[in-house]
């Protein structure tokens, strides 16, 4: 089972994101929407295929994947299960960094300006976490951490967004908040994939070092683990993946709680094999959920954030339950 | 501000201040506004305020129990609707004469406007979210009149409502009239500047904007509707 799982979870991704591909309001045919898509032969479908549905898709794959990764990566590090990027504040303070961004013009003069600040938040709520939850805080300093920040990220947020001159700026609070990956173009795609792409690698070589981790500190530091490199690692990396994800797509929540919890016991709670596994299951789970927000309201942007919570919070409750039970 | 005697109107609504929406911004601009609120609008004493169908009920209800007559006037949805708005106002303002005079000036100007066209041209409404108006909007009449087909009508729409952005590129507009960005960033603008979008307003080489004059019930409506025919003339 453990061996099969990477490229179980490969095929999974795939088959969801050709489903992802063929399912929206025009109604084409699958037959033509492949032809649309690879071949370019009719302007309108190619269109819909191109640049409607293929960077949705797209987007839905490298977000799913920031946001399992990250959360797998800190859980490793905090070696905590409820350290999650939406819970503890660090989506809603890169959100906050996106849309400072963006109303301030700022976003404007440069294409990196956008995903630069929302990093920037990211960098800053993870660096506030890790000083007050550190390594040796326990799951309450955590948690009563995370609520803090993503309390005063949400505030700030909107007292951005309603000071905006612009009259449909307030009522995208919703958005930054709950996330939607409706009506993105290919200039998302190309704005999120550096990131995405570099906090990847940077995390996914911290692997064997997560693995030490998890026999203490100590004995990490006694097998030539070296902390601080490691700690510097993950803030760059958590906060360059959910920067560029929440930039482009607001901030979702709980794909990186439920993703590395349901995948843990099937790696035999290995971290360096949790990394590229929560990778893909976060794919998986956002392809999934912004599948259903077509289903099931295909005329409205229902947010895919209302769909990972409805799922995630009952098992962020079930977590809470059970380190409590453990004494943490 | 066209029907007003000079002296008679005291104050008008902040929006007659906003470009975005603003058909008379210049002369609007000699006038104090106020915000809508019961107490302001009250310390100015007038005799008369003018409110729209959208004007909250309870600063409306406020205004009437202090004794100060307010007359609320219907959203015109269509052009044959404006005459009667106007006729109304002049009833309230005691001037039926001058009201008859911009009826006229209107209902001439129209039927000069609208004449018989194809209507082959077809063209697509789209604003921020994706919004759009269909059949029973005065925006539909401004298309209809100025000789396009409207594909949100085409789509089965009625009134406003929203067009997802694939079924809008499937119908392949031959003409895309965007509404107009408000200063400061939203996402629910960026639809308009999506590339699909681009894509489908570099079909033609004409490019037109939905602006203050397609908003409200007033004659200024005929210059869009104008605006629209060049186009439609330019193009075919």
């Amino acid at each position: 089972m453990t061996r099969a799982l990477l490229p179980l979870l490969g095929v999974t991704v795939a088959v969801l994101f050709a489903a992802s591909l063929m399912i929206g309001p025009a109604g084409l045919a699958p037959v033509q929407a492949l032809s649309a898509l690879i071949r370019g032969d009719a302007l309108a479908e190619t269109l819909v295929m191109r640049e409607i549905r293929l960077p949705r898709a797209i987007l839905a794959v490298l977000v799913g994947a920031a946001l399992g990764l990250a959360g797998a990566a800190l859980q490793g590090y905090l070696r905590n299960p409820l350290a999650e990027p939406g819970l503890i504040g660090v989506s809603g303070s890169a959100a906050l960094g996106a849309v400072l961004a963006l109303q301030s013009g700022f976003a404007a003069l440069h294409v990196l300006a956008l995903p630069g600040a929302a990093l920037l938040g990211a960098v800053l709520a993870v660096l506030v976490i890790l000083a007050l939850a550190g390594p040796r805080g326990g799951s309450i300093t955590l948690i009563l951490a995370g609520i803090a920040v993503s309390a005063l990220a949400g505030a700030l947020t909107s007292l951005v967004l309603n000071l905006s001159p612009n009259p449909f700026a307030a009522s995208e609070i919703v958005f930054w908040m709950m996330g939607s990956l409706q009506d993105r173009s290919m200039t998302h795609v190309w704005l999120a994939v550096p990131f995405i792409a570099l906090g990847a690698m940077v995390l996914l070589a911290q692997g064997r070092k997560f693995d030490a981790l998890t026999l203490g500190e100590d004995a990490a530091a006694s097998m030539g683990v070296h902390l601080g490199r490691l700690r510097l690692a993950l803030v760059l990396g958590v906060a360059s993946m959910v920067g560029a994800a929440t930039a482009v797509a607001g901030a979702i929540g709980f794909v990186g709680l439920v993703v590395p919890h349901i995948l843990r016991p099937l790696v035999g709670a290995q971290p360096s094999r949790l990394l590229p596994a929560s990778a893909l299951g976060g794919a998986v789970l956002v392809l999934m959920a912004d599948i259903a927000v077509r289903v099931i309201l295909p005329t409205r942007d229902l947010k895919l954030g209302v769909l990972t919570a409805i799922v995630g919070a009952p098992l962020f409750l079930h977590l809470i339950y059970k380190t409590r039970a453990q004494g943490l | 501000m066209i029907l007003a005697e000079p002296g008679q109107l005291i104050s008008i609504s902040r929006i007659s201040h906003d470009p975005n929406v603003s058909v008379m911004l210049e002369e609007a601009r000699r006038y104090p506004i106020n915000y809508g609120q019961g107490e302001e609008v009250f310390r100015l004493s007038p005799d008369l305020v003018l409110a729209g169908a959208f004007t909250s009920s309870y600063t409306v209800g406020l205004l009437r129990r202090l004794g100060v007559e307010v007359a609320q006037l219907p959203i015109a949805n269509s052009l044959d609707a404006i005459p009667g708005n106007i006729r109304e106002v002049g009833l309230l303002l005691g001037r039926e004469v001058e009201a008859e005079v911009v009826v006229a000036q209107f209902e001439a100007d129209l039927a000069s406007l609208r004449a018989d066209r194809d209507r082959a041209t077809r063209a697509a409404l789209h604003y921020a979210n994706n919004y759009t108006s269909g059949e029973n909007s005065l925006a539909h009449e401004i298309l209809t009149a100025a000789g396009f087909a409207n594909i949100a009508a085409e789509a089965g729409l009625s009134g406003g409502g929203t067009l997802a952005m694939e079924r809008l590129v499937m119908l392949m507009p031959d003409l895309v009239i965007s509404g107009q960005p408000y200063p400061g960033a939203s996402r629910s603008e960026e639809v308009l500047r999506h590339p699909a979008m681009e894509v489908l307003r570099d079909r033609h080489a004409a490019h037109a904007l939905a602006d203050a004059e397609w908003v409200c019930g007033t004659p200024a409506v005929l210059r869009a509707i104008a605006r629209l025919v060049d186009l439609h003339e330019g193009g075919s």
